[in-house]
């Protein structure tokens, strides 16, 4: 496994999958967006004010799928201290952090003409906002010390405790009584979504896992190459007296290019 | 077969790891099963049987189906009274102000207030629960025609109770 986590191997592999993996999520999020605002019919009680699940469900998804990869690749950073998986949770944890509060204002839309209610403190809310801040405080911890090392052991750790939250973000519904509905697609009697409203649910959620991965391996390449230069500087690579500050830049600039190609 | 130094270092750090996370799951677990009376939103019509008589200064949320037919106007013309049941127990809510949209007959209410001496809840505060079910109006017409209507607010009065 570790012999396909190398950086050179990823920035090779990842190459040929991006523009792909881009057009499929434009695709599935433009399916995704029209049949949940024109081809998906009304709910029966909520009217046209459904539609904001069809972006409130995936994003609450992609609030724990991004911070399962997170904690995952934390783990995996202090076990075996690799810097890819530092380098995937830190570029994670933005995303995660963005989608989860994606979730909470979309909820908060929803809740207000629904409930009557904009927040409440029930359990199911409150652990969704303890993940938010679970993501605001492992960037935070990640980005404090001089030591990036030390920061991203710091963060690593406190991915891994936090990681306690995410099954009780899950099963608050059940454990507890809630203002939040229970859980309507994965439960045990099967999806308690009409058919006609799945279609629209899965394509979302499917674009908005594409469109994670899509970011991931943009950020992940883009940390990959700034280390690569960081690290020709430190070697001396660009040092030359007689150039002036414009051309130096230029000379950054190419080399730039010709990392991402390798 | 004997492992490197840095192999043993791994697995050490793994189990670590492994103990840590166990132990801050109990923890998590054995302090959410002690509050269990905070972390809950609302308490049912049953709970609130098995706790009364309750205090009169205490604040709390009751939670249940509003009984069908029960909904009536006070005569000052601004109260309303409606009876909340998990359909084992119930319990009479009066309340004065804006109902939200979604509250009706049949329908899982949450409100927030104080038990008054006579057994009647005084909300100061009704929200709507939507269930989890979400189907066009054909389906629930339809639904509704075929008996499984009565199953699925069976099983919200469920809900409540648990």
């Amino acid at each position: 496994m570790h012999r396909f986590a190398k950086p050179s191997v990823f920035l090779k592999f990842t190459a040929p999958i991006l523009p792909w993996l881009s057009a499929l999520t434009v695709v599935l999020i433009a399916a995704g967006l029209y049949f949940s605002l024109i081809g998906s019919p009304v709910d029966y009680q909520q009217g046209h004010t459904v539609r904001i699940m069809y972006i409130h469900v995936p994003a609450a998804w992609m609030g724990l799928f991004c911070y399962v990869g997170m904690a995952i690749c934390g783990a995996m950073s202090l076990i075996w201290k690799h810097p890819l998986a530092d380098i995937c949770a830190r570029a994670t944890a933005p995303v995660g952090a963005t989608f989860t509060a994606l979730c909470l204002i979309t909820g908060s839309l929803w809740g207000e003409p629904m409930w009557g209610t904009w927040w409440v403190w029930d359990a199911r809310l409150t652990s969704m906002l303890i993940l938010l801040f679970l993501y605001l405080g492992y960037m935070a911890l990640v980005n404090a010390f001089d030591d990036p090392e030390r920061g991203s052991k710091a963060g690593s750790a406190l991915a891994l405790v936090g990681a306690v939250n995410v099954p009780i973000v899950k099963f608050s519904v059940d454990w507890w009584n809630t203002l939040h509905q229970p859980a309507s697609i994965v439960r045990m009697d099967g999806p308690a979504v009409d058919p006609s409203m799945q279609l629209p649910l899965a394509l979302m959620i499917l674009g908005f896992t594409c469109y994670y991965f899509v970011v991931l391996i943009l950020r992940v390449r883009l940390e990959l190459n700034e280390r690569r230069i960081r690290a020709l500087h430190l070697s001396g690579m660009f040092e030359d007296p007689e150039t002036p500050t414009s051309a130096k830049e230029q000379a950054y600039e190419a080399g730039h290019n010709a990392e991402a190609k390798q | 077969m004997s492992l490197s130094r840095a192999k043993i270092r791994k697995r050490q750090r793994m189990y670590v790891i492994g103990a840590i996370l166990l132990a801050v799951g109990s923890a998590a677990a054995l302090m959410l099963t002690a509050f269990e009376d905070s972390v809950v939103f609302f308490f049912s019509p049953t709970e609130i049987a098995e706790k009364s008589p309750i205090d009169p200064d205490q604040r709390l949320r009751i939670g249940g189906l509003v009984v069908e037919g029960s909904v009536a106007k006070q005569d000052d013309g601004q109260t309303i009274a409606f009876v909340v049941t998990d359909m084992a127990e119930s319990v009479p809510v009066s309340y004065r102000g804006i109902l939200p949209d979604l509250f009706r007959e049949g329908q899982g209410v949450v409100a927030e207030g104080h038990m008054n001496s006579d057994g009647t809840f005084v909300a100061s505060e009704v929200l709507a629960k939507h269930d989890e079910n979400y189907m066009p109006p054909e389906v629930a017409e339809s639904l509704k025609k075929s008996g499984y209507w009565e199953e699925i607010e069976a099983k919200n009065a469920e809900q409540m109770r648990n």
